[in-house]
Formats: C-alpha cells, sequence, structure tokens
C-alpha cells in the first residue's frame, strides 16, 4: 500500500475533532465526540461501525444536514480547502451536490414518488452545472448509461413506483453524480438491497469511482463491503474513531479489541456448529459514556489505566493507528468454536420428518374491475416440497420476493394456502378449523424479522410472553397466576434475560433484547417446530452471535427443530444442517449444508454465492454477475424461471420448467443442466 | 328539596367517572403515565387545563339539580297528612343556581347596561311634583338591583366600582401569594430542598408539572374573577338582557350546556367511531365493504339538513307528549340530548375512517400475526393488540373534537335547530342578542360576554388539544 502514502499527500477532505451533539431537553447529548480523518481523491474510507456508533450522524454533519436537534459542537472539516463549517448556507447549498453528494440507505424513500427520474436529474443539473433545455436531457442519458441503466431513453419520463429496488439506488446515484461532485458519501448504500444487487451496486461505485477519481466516505456495517470497496477503514465505536487503518493492514492484523471481537462474532466455516464470539453488554448509550476508554466495560482485556483514562492515538504501523492502551497487540482470542463442535449428523434423515411440506401453494388472486374478479394469480409459493426432522435446522435461502416468508406464514396456517399439505407430526394443517388448529399451534411457533414490530409496545413483557400460554391453554400451567409467572420467569432465564423483566415494557429494551423475548414467547409453549424468519437481520453483528447462539444452545437444550428463513448465507453455514435454495416460489436446490453450499450446481445458487462478500481479503470468490432482478411472481417467465438470468440457459431451458434431478440422497436440483 | 337527576346530568358524572377510570388506567401503566407526563410539562397545556377545570367546576355544579320545597300555603289544608306529602317547586334548579341566588333572582324589567345603575331605554314616569301635582316625565328609570345600595347617591357609582376593583385585586394578589407559597412549599417537602430554590424551579420551570403556567393561568383568573364576584353583588356586571336577566348569569349557565354538547356528543360517537373502524380494518372483506359504504353515504349527506330535519321531528314527538316531562327542565333537557346525539351521528365518520386505516396498518404488523400464530381469538387480539394502539389517535380526537362542538352549538342554535329555545346557551344568546345589535344605541354586551366567554373556553380546550397530541402522537415524541 505504499501508493496510498503518496496520494494522501493531497486531502479532499480532512476532518479535526469533529464534535456533534443532539439536544434532548435541556441537555446536549455527545453522538460523536471529536472524530478526525482524511480522504483522498480517488479514495475510499469506510466508516465501519455498529448501528448507533455516530457513523451516519458524522455523514450528515459533513453536509451540514443534521436533524434539528443536532449541533455541532466544534470542529472543522476542510474540504477542497475550505473549511465547511464556516461557509455561508448559500455556498453550503453549491457544495452540496456540488462538491459531494450523498447516496442514502432506502432507494425507495430517497427518491421523490412523484417526480420523473428525469425532472430529479434536471434539478441538480440545473442547480449545479447551469444546464438548460435539450443539454439536460443530453447529459441525463448520458448518466442514466453511465450507471448502466438500460433503455435510459424510456426511463427518463418513469416515476420512482415503476423501477425496481436495485434500479432506484441506480438512478440515486446518477442524481448523486450529476453534480460532477469530487466526493461521493455512500449512506449504507446496499444495507436496503438483496445480495446480488448488492454485488452490482458495489461492481458500480467501484466503476465509477475509478473513472471519475472521486473520493469516497463508505458508512456501512458489513465487514464484507469493507473488504470489497475500501482503501482505508476507520472503525467507530461509541462516538469514536478506535482504529483507523488501509486495508490490508486492517484484515491482516486488526489490532484494536473491538475490531477483533466484531470479525470473532461473524458466523463462518471455521466456527460451523459452535459457538460465536459475542461482545458482552451494549454501546453505553449517550447519556452516559463512561470516562476512560468507552469499549472498557465490555472488553476481556481492559485493565485499570482503561477506565480511568481516555486513551490517545497510536501509530502501529504505516499509517495503521489505534486508540488502545494495549501495549502489546492482544493476543487473538480464538473462539471456543474448535472445541464445541456439535456433532451433526450428516447422513440421510433416519428420523420421521416432524414437518413435512408437500407440494404447497399460495397463490393470491388479482382482482379487477366492478365485480372484482380474478384476472390472475401471483404465484407466491408454486408447489414447494420440504422435510424437517426433529432437532433440525433447514435454511430457506433466497433473494426477498422469492416467497420464503411466505412459505413460512403458509405453514403457520398465517395464510390461506391454495394447495399442498403441510403435516406437523403426521397431522394434516391445510384445510382444518381455527379450532382443531389450536392444539397443533403450540408445537410450531414463528421468530420475526425486526424485534421492534413483532413485540406490541403496550404490553408488560411477562404479558407478551404469557398469551401464547392462556391463548392455548398450556397443559401444566393452570390459569393461575402464580404457576404462569413462575413459567415466565424460568423461559425468560432461558433465553439469559432477568426474569424481572417480565413487569417491563418493550421500548425499554434494545434490538437483541427485544428478539430475545420473542424468542421466549415462541419457547413458552414449548414448540417442536421455531419458524425463523430473518431474525437476525435487524441486528448488529455483535448481537447477531448472541442470538445464533442462543437458538444453537436451545436446540440442544431442547431438541428443537428451526426452519430458518433467511438471505444471510454466512448464518446458513454456521446454523443449518440442510439448505434449500428458492427463486420465484419454487425451491431450485435442495441439499444439506456441505452440498449446497460447497458444491452447488443450479447456476443460481452459484450466482447467490459468489455475490456474497467476504469479510476475508483472501477468499474473494470469482464474482458471477447476475444481471436483471427477480422478475414478478404474477407473470413468470416461460419455461425455468431463471432463464432469463441465466448464463448457461439453453433452448429446452426457454420452453420448460426442469424436473428434480437427484444428485445424491439428500440433493435435489431443478435444472436442465442436470439429466 | 328533591333532588332531580337529568338524563344528561346522568352521562355527565357518567362522563366524570370514566374519566377518572381512564386516570386510574393511565397512572398503572407507564407509557400512559409519560404521556400525561409530557401533557403535564407543557406549559400552554397546564395553562389552559386550569382554566379548563374551571369552566368544568362550574359545568359539573350546573349538573347537580334539585327541585325546592315549596313554602306550606296558609290556604291549604293543615293536618299531620299533609305533611308528609310536600310541595315540590315545578322550576328545576341546581346547586350553582342555589349558589347564584341574587343573581337568578335580581332581574330587572328589562334591558340595562354593563354596571349600569339606570336602565337603558326610556320610559314614561309618573313623579309627583312638590306641589303635590302628578307630573308624566320620561326619563332613564333607576334600576330596581343595579346599584341600589347606593341610595339616591348615584355619581358615587364610579368610586364604589374603582373601590371595590381594588379591593378584589387586593385580594386577587393575596389569595395567589399565598397559593404560590404553599405550592413552593410542597415542593419544597416533596424534594427536600429550601423554599428558595423550590421557588427557584418553579420559576425556571424545572419541576415536573408546569407549575409557573399553572401559578399564572390562576392568577389571571383570580384578577378577573375576584372583581367580577365583587361587583356582581350589587351591579349587573354583564348588563341585563330583554327580559331584565342577568347577563352574567346566563353566561355562566352556558358553560353547562356548552360541556353537555361538547363531551356528551363524543360520548354517543365514540362506540360506534372505535368498533365500527377497528372491525372494518381489522376484518376487511365485505365487512369493510359495508361500513366503508355506510359513512360514505352519511358525510356525504349535508350535515345540517340532517341535524335539521331531526330536531324538528323531535320537537314534534315532545310536543305531542307533554305527559313525558314533569318540569319544562326535563324537557329542554332531553332536546339538548336529542341533539348531543343528532350531532355525534354524523360526527362519527371521520375518526371511524381515521381508526380504520390505522387498524390496516396495524394488523400487518408482526405482534398480530405471532398472536394469530398463538391462536388468541380475534376478540381478544382487538381488544389488548389493536385498541391500547389506537387510544392515543381516540385521546386526540377527543379533545380536538371538543371544540368544534362547542362552536357547532352555537351556530345551529343560532340557525334555530340547536337546543330548546328555553335553555340557556351561547347560540341562544347569541341568537337573542342579534337583532339587538341594529338598535340604537346598541346592545353589544348580551353578545360581548358571550363571545368572550365562549371564546375562553375554545381557546382553552384547543390549546389543551395541541399539548395532547404532542403528548401522545408517537410520531412527534419519537420511538416511545
Amino acid at each position: 500500500m505504499s501508493q496510498e502514502a503518496t496520494v494522501n499527500e493531497e486531502h479532499l477532505l480532512e476532518v479535526r475533532d469533529l464534535s456533534i451533539a443532539f439536544a434532548s431537553g435541556r441537555s446536549l447529548l455527545a453522538a460523536v465526540d471529536g472524530i478526525g480523518f482524511a480522504v483522498a481523491a480517488g479514495e475510499t474510507l469506510a466508516l465501519l461501525g455498529e448501528s448507533g456508533c455516530g457513523k451516519s450522524a458524522t455523514a450528515l454533519a459533513l453536509l451540514r444536514l443534521l436533524p434539528t436537534a443536532g449541533r455541532i459542537l466544534g470542529g472543522e472539516v476542510s474540504f477542497a480547502g475550505r473549511d465547511l463549517l464556516r461557509l455561508p448556507e448559500a455556498e453550503m447549498r453549491g457544495v452540496r451536490g456540488g462538491g459531494m453528494a450523498m447516496i442514502f440507505q432506502e432507494p425507495a424513500t430517497s427518491l421523490n414518488p412523484v417526480l420523473t427520474v428525469g425532472r430529479q436529474l434536471a434539478e441538480v443539473l440545473e442547480r449545479h452545472l447551469g444546464l438548460a433545455g435539450q443539454a439536460i436531457r443530453a447529459r441525463s442519458l448520458e448518466l442514466l448509461t453511465a450507471v448502466g441503466i438500460a433503455d435510459p431513453e424510456r426511463r427518463l419520463g418513469e416515476y420512482p413506483f415503476q423501477l425496481s429496488g436495485g434500479m432506484k439506488q441506480r438512478v440515486m446515484i446518477a442524481v448523486a453524480l450529476a453534480g460532477q461532485p469530487r466526493l461521493l458519501i455512500a449512506d449504507e448504500p446496499t444495507t436496503a438491497l438483496d445480495v446480488t444487487i448488492q454485488a452490482q451496486i458495489l461492481e458500480l461505485l467501484r466503476r465509477v469511482q475509478a473513472e471519475r477519481a472521486m473520493g469516497m466516505l463508505l458508512i456501512t456495517h458489513d465487514l464484507g463491503v469493507v473488504a470489497q470497496m475500501a482503501t482505508r477503514v476507520g472503525v467507530m465505536y461509541a462516538g469514536e474513531i478506535v482504529e483507523e487503518a488501509p486495508r490490508a493492514a486492517f484484515f491482516a492484523s486488526p489490532r484494536h479489541p473491538y475490531t477483533h471481537k466484531l470479525f470473532a462474532a461473524l458466523p463462518d466455516l471455521a466456527r460451523r456448529g459452535g459457538r460465536l464470539e459475542t461482545i458482552p453488554g451494549q454501546v453505553p448509550p449517550l447519556s452516559a459514556m463512561p470516562g476512560g476508554c468507552r469499549f472498557a466495560a465490555r472488553c476481556a482485556h481492559a485493565w485499570d489505566l482503561c477506565r480511568q483514562e481516555a486513551p490517545q492515538w497510536r501509530e502501529v504501523g504505516p499509517d495503521h493507528r489505534v486508540r488502545c492502551h494495549l501495549d502489546d497487540e492482544p493476543e487473538r482470542v480464538r473462539s471456543t468454536g474448535s472445541e464445541a463442535v456439535i456433532a451433526r449428523a450428516t447422513g440421510p434423515l433416519a428420523a420421521p420428518a416432524l414437518l413435512a411440506v408437500a407440494d404447497l401453494c399460495v397463490h393470491f388472486p388479482i382482482r379487477r374491475g366492478i365485480l372484482q374478479r380474478p384476472v390472475g394469480y401471483v404465484r407466491a409459493v408454486d408447489g414447494v416440497s420440504l422435510e424437517l426432522a426433529r432437532g433440525r435446522t433447514l435454511a430457506l435461502v433466497g433473494e426477498s420476493g422469492c416467497g420464503k416468508t411466505t412459505v413460512g406464514k403458509a405453514i403457520l396456517q398465517l395464510l390461506p394456502t391454495s394447495g399442498g399439505s403441510v403435516r406437523l407430526l403426521g397431522q394434516e394443517l391445510v384445510g382444518q378449523s381455527r379450532r382443531e388448529l389450536r392444539p397443533l399451534r403450540r408445537r410450531l411457533q414463528m421468530i420475526f424479522q425486526d424485534p421492534f414490530a413483532s413485540l406490541n409496545p403496550r404490553m408488560a413483557i411477562g404479558e407478551i410472553i404469557g398469551e401464547g400460554m392462556r391463548a392455548l391453554a398450556m397443559p401444566g400451567t393452570h390459569p393461575q397466576r402464580p404457576e404462569r409467572a413462575a413459567a415466565i420467569a424460568a423461559v425468560l432465564q432461558q433465553v439469559g434475560l432477568d426474569p424481572a423483566a417480565a413487569g417491563r415494557y418493550p421500548h425499554e429494551f434494545s434490538g437483541g433484547q427485544r428478539q430475545r423475548i420473542a424468542i421466549a414467547r415462541a419457547l413458552a409453549v414449548q414448540p417442536d417446530l421455531v419458524i425463523c424468519d430473518e431474525p437476525t437481520s435487524a441486528l448488529d453483528v455483535s448481537v447477531q452471535a448472541q442470538i445464533l447462539n442462543l437458538l444453537s444452545d436451545l436446540q440442544v437444550d431442547l431438541g428443537l427443530a428451526y426452519l430458518f428463513i433467511t438471505h444471510n448465507f454466512a448464518v446458513v453455514d454456521h446454523l443449518a444442517h440442510a439448505v434449500a435454495v428458492m427463486y420465484l416460489g419454487r425451491i431450485v436446490e435442495q441439499g444439506t449444508v456441505d452440498e449446497v453450499l460447497r458444491s452447488p450446481q443450479h447456476p443460481y445458487t452459484r450466482a447467490l454465492l459468489s455475490a456474497v462478500p467476504s469479510p476475508r481479503l483472501e477468499a474473494q470468490p470469482e464474482f458471477i454477475r447476475l444481471p436483471g432482478e427477480i422478475p414478478s411472481p404474477a407473470n413468470p417467465p416461460g419455461g425455468c424461471h431463471f432463464h432469463p438470468r441465466c448464463r448457461q440457459a439453453s433452448a429446452p431451458c426457454r420452453e420448460r420448467y426442469p424436473g428434480t434431478s437427484t444428485l445424491s440422497a439428500t440433493h435435489t436440483v431443478r435444472c436442465h443442466l442436470y439429466p | 328539596m328533591a333532588p332531580v337527576v337529568l338524563w344528561s346530568d346522568g352521562l355527565i358524572w357518567l362522563l366524570v367517572l370514566a374519566a377518572s377510570v381512564l386516570g386510574w388506567l393511565s397512572r398503572r401503566n407507564p407509557l400512559w403515565r409519560a404521556a400525561w407526563q409530557r401533557v403535564g410539562r407543557s406549559r400552554s397545556g397546564m395553562a389552559s387545563a386550569t382554566v379548563l377545570l374551571v369552566f368544568v367546576c362550574i359545568g359539573l355544579l350546573d349538573s347537580l339539580h334539585y327541585r325546592p320545597r315549596l313554602e306550606e300555603s296558609a290556604g291549604r289544608g293543615v293536618g299531620t297528612a299533609s305533611e308528609k306529602t310536600a310541595v315540590y317547586s315545578v322550576e328545576v334548579l341546581s346547586l350553582l343556581d342555589f349558589l347564584l341566588t341574587p343573581l337568578r333572582t335580581r332581574t330587572e324589567k328589562t334591558y340595562s347596561e354593563p354596571l349600569a345603575t339606570r336602565a337603558h331605554a326610556k320610559e314614561s314616569i309618573k313623579v309627583r311634583d312638590a306641589d303635590g301635582q302628578l307630573r308624566q316625565s320620561r326619563e332613564y328609570p333607576r334600576l330596581k338591583h343595579g346599584g341600589a345600595h347606593l341610595g339616591a347617591d348615584e355619581a358615587r357609582r364610579d368610586a364604589d366600582v374603582a373601590e371595590r376593583v381594588l379591593r378584589a385585586l387586593g385580594l386577587a394578589m393575596l389569595v395567589w401569594w399565598s397559593l404560590a407559597a404553599a405550592t413552593a412549599a410542597l415542593l419544597a417537602r416533596r424534594q427536600h430542598c429550601s423554599h428558595r430554590q423550590a421557588w427557584r424551579r418553579i420559576w425556571h420551570n424545572e419541576s415536573d408539572l408546569a407549575c409557573n403556567a399553572v401559578l399564572a393561568a390562576i392568577a389571571g383568573l383570580l384578577l378577573c374573577g375576584l372583581p367580577l364576584a365583587m361587583l356582581a353583588t350589587d351591579y349587573h356586571v354583564f348588563g341585563t338582557d330583554k327580559v331584565g336577566q342577568d347577563v352574567l348569569y346566563q353566561v355562566l349557565k352556558s358553560i353547562r350546556t356548552a360541556l353537555v354538547i361538547g363531551l356528551v356528543t363524543t360520548l354517543v360517537m365514540l362506540p360506534v367511531a372505535i368498533f365500527l373502524g377497528v372491525v372494518a380494518g381489522y376484518f376487511r372483506g365485505w365487512v369493510d365493504d359495508l361500513i366503508q359504504y355506510l359513512y360514505t353515504t352519511l358525510s356525504s349527506i349535508p350535515g345540517v339538513l340532517l341535524i335539521a330535519a331531526a330536531v324538528l321531528m323531535m320537537q314534534v314527538l315532545i310536543d305531542t307528549h307533554p305527559q313525558w316531562f314533569a318540569t319544562a327542565a326535563e324537557r329542554a333537557d332531553l332536546r339538548l340530548l336529542a341533539l348531543c346525539f343528532i350531532l355525534g351521528v354524523t360526527s362519527w365518520t371521520g375518526l371511524c375512517r381515521l381508526l380504520r386505516g390505522e387498524t390496516l396498518k396495524l394488523r400487518e404488523l408482526e405482534y398480530i400475526q405471532a398472536a394469530q400464530a398463538f391462536g388468541v381469538s380475534d376478540l381478544r387480539i382487538i381488544a389488548r393488540h389493536i385498541f391500547p394502539n389506537l387510544m392515543h389517535i381516540v385521546i386526540i380526537a377527543l379533545v380536538m373534537d371538543f371544540s368544534s362542538l362547542v362552536l357547532a352549538e352555537a351556530v345551529l342554535s343560532y340557525v334555530g335547530i340547536g337546543v330548546d329555545p328555553t335553555m340557556i346557551s351561547f347560540g341562544t344568546m347569541i341568537n337573542n342578542a342579534r337583532l339587538e345589535l341594529a338598535r340604537e344605541p346598541m346592545v353589544w354586551w348580551s353578545l360581548a360576554a358571550a363571545f368572550v366567554f365562549m371564546f375562553t373556553l375554545v381557546l382553552a380546550a384547543n390549546l389543551l388539544a395541541d399539548a395532547v397530541r404532542d403528548a401522545f402522537d408517537p410520531r412527534l415524541t419519537g420511538s416511545a
């Protein structure tokens, strides 16, 4: 990385000692405390950190776009030689968009829904380049082509709702590029997108940055994205940058204990089936920042000095500095995974299936006209067959919109099924009345994705957990209060919460704790099967590790079976015994974890796996570019659903849907490549 | 005396009961407690709440009715048997009437200006001259009660009024000062700090309750109220109306009517709006279609026409069944209730639509699905999961609707389809005063008094509504 040192001579953006606080009543809560960094032209600085560490506030402060409660307490932001914090507002407007531009996390809300794409581009072009009339159109077409939008002529006149998620993010990038900024701030630009789209967008960002020699400030929580994109990495924790290093040094020898923990908390093959490293405790709240090192309370290596005095920057290598009192490189704390690997049966499933889903279909009618006649069907789930034995985990993987959540809800009978059968312990669930279903309900439960939406904010934790027991009239727990209270306390302890939590309300808990409560609610009725719908996708890495550990502990202790719905392959690899890959309502490949993840056979599985950014430098797989996006299930392509995006598609693929090819006793795939 | 419970009295006290139950529930539920504490910290909210409380107290005093026992008339048979069958007046009085007896009974002949000692219009008076001859003269007659204590010395009126006002202001200061000192002492004891610190906390608004706003509002009320009370003992502070009734008395009586209209109407409307809105949103399908159809139809009928038709029908019904009512008050009361009812029927659609939309959003949330996965019954899901999460909308709507209903009553009475003409309300006062505006010299005091009181009431309600909305709306208060 010697060339970086030369590039660094001339900084495009230099931030010194920037402090941001949020006004809360009469007091100011410091969100960002004296951070400093620099970005050179053509360089990508990745700010890495968990939610609430102040990385988005930093980005907004650079543009002076903090919300009304936000205050910049001090510091200096010099951009191309000008101090932005002292610029009058009128000049600042020229800097926004013209000097530096920002891409936001959620493409769906960052475009104005009532303006056409062309209008939104023209707005920037008029303001910053002073173009008018035909020049705007020509330049807009150029920009849309540059961000890889096919048929830009037509797209120019379209509204955001006519575009897919990935396309919206491309338009957002085009809008950001329109003012010819010298610095691009990307705030979690791919977090809301699927892996295949994420790979496309990251590739696009890399390309436009190289073409225009822009500086880029990339804000992310995903180590995989960092590994792909960054030139240098800054790790933020509780409003401070605790480590800053060039990418190679960062991945080869991270120095701060927090960075270590972040790496260790990532689920991956090496720790498969074992326990993940977790960071005990939580990020300290803004109102109660500890005096010394902010990480001291959660750090395994903390000693007296850490608690008394905040550490200063220390150079530990070329361009690599760290804020830590530990003089020597802390010895790598390896996870205990190697010793705790749980023997997992890998042979064919001998046990009788707990859950058997055969040919499950969920079709939503599309109604039109006055009489609301169905004119077609959205085939959200179209003939899915699964089997799951007691104590095992089956992962259902796919991009958003492929119908995996619908499968989960249809198994629970929360949605009306259109066909097929779901048998639990040999008993049919489809077509049963609510009364008949009730005794079966306690055998299967669900954990939802968003721990903030899955708990009723108006009910105490005890009531939330007790609700299921009460509704299902659990045997052994009579509706007498003391007994139920004891049961609730027991289940809270089981998920690692204080039994006293029963009297508190959801808003008093953090995301990870809420997810534990949701798990406790499901466990309270002693189910055999738990359907986990992306239970960790809304959580930070360190919290995700806690939840995954908890889930695997519970599986060992209680013999639970999990149907794990996710799009995160690292989690699948860590937790699952078997994997089913879904595409457009159908399962295209199914097998054990090793079969599907180590030797994927379906072109879609391969593309999906290659698109997952790996948080290791050495192991970046060759990226199979998957063109386009997942088609609408209301109007799937004829033949094999995947053929328009498949590089290996041939004539039969366009004509009929492939049958099931059995590759081994457990491995099946639906593709014409395998007769 | 015999207590009389009018229908509206029952409903009002039921509302008081409901409010106390709600208060008790809010105390137990930490989320609601937090929201009410936010209201408590809002200065405009607390000041207006203080003013509203005074209005409500007047209204409640006016909602305890009785029929006074008539004096045994001499002509009736004297005997032990008749002593038991006491005779009661046909007039229904309230506790407020009792307290305001002097105001109520001291009626003049006709109009008189505020604080006047003589009537507003000239009259022919026969005066016996010194020489014993009867002479007819036209002049402003002396009022029977207004300034009667002055006797012949009418010129002393201004000095008397000024003296009374000054004395009242002094008293007001004294009362306020002792109230403020008591508050500070209480705060000092609660928070274990010195009186000086307690004072500072009150004035810098550092306590949990916006005490300074409450004290300021009390100061304002005392400074206005005490002089009024002082003067009202011997003058007609706001003058008298056409039949010589004291306008201050009418204004105070109007408060109850306004409160009944504002509160009872919401009571009529709430159950319908909540039930239909939640059911439509939760069950969707044909239930939703039916309810939507119902409220779209209802809200497209011009409200005034519907109200006029219903009130006229009610009037006919009342007129044809005089035997239903023992007293005129009962008849007027029924008409008031009918008005509340019909206003309620026409005004539930807005809240219903709001609640339906919110329920549509809520039912897709994951905690509802989790409950469904437990096989919890629909009714229980509505009661435990949906309804509590709609409460903030209901509370906001309740407080905001109040002021618009008070205004609606005034308009309807003005149009002539409001409350019974014998019932005193802001609307009837305005209606009676409107013709007199054209008189020369103008009779302005009726209208002005009604305007000032109604304005204060509605302003206080609106400010409180704002504070409540800010405190309860989850979008404005962040994630809590």
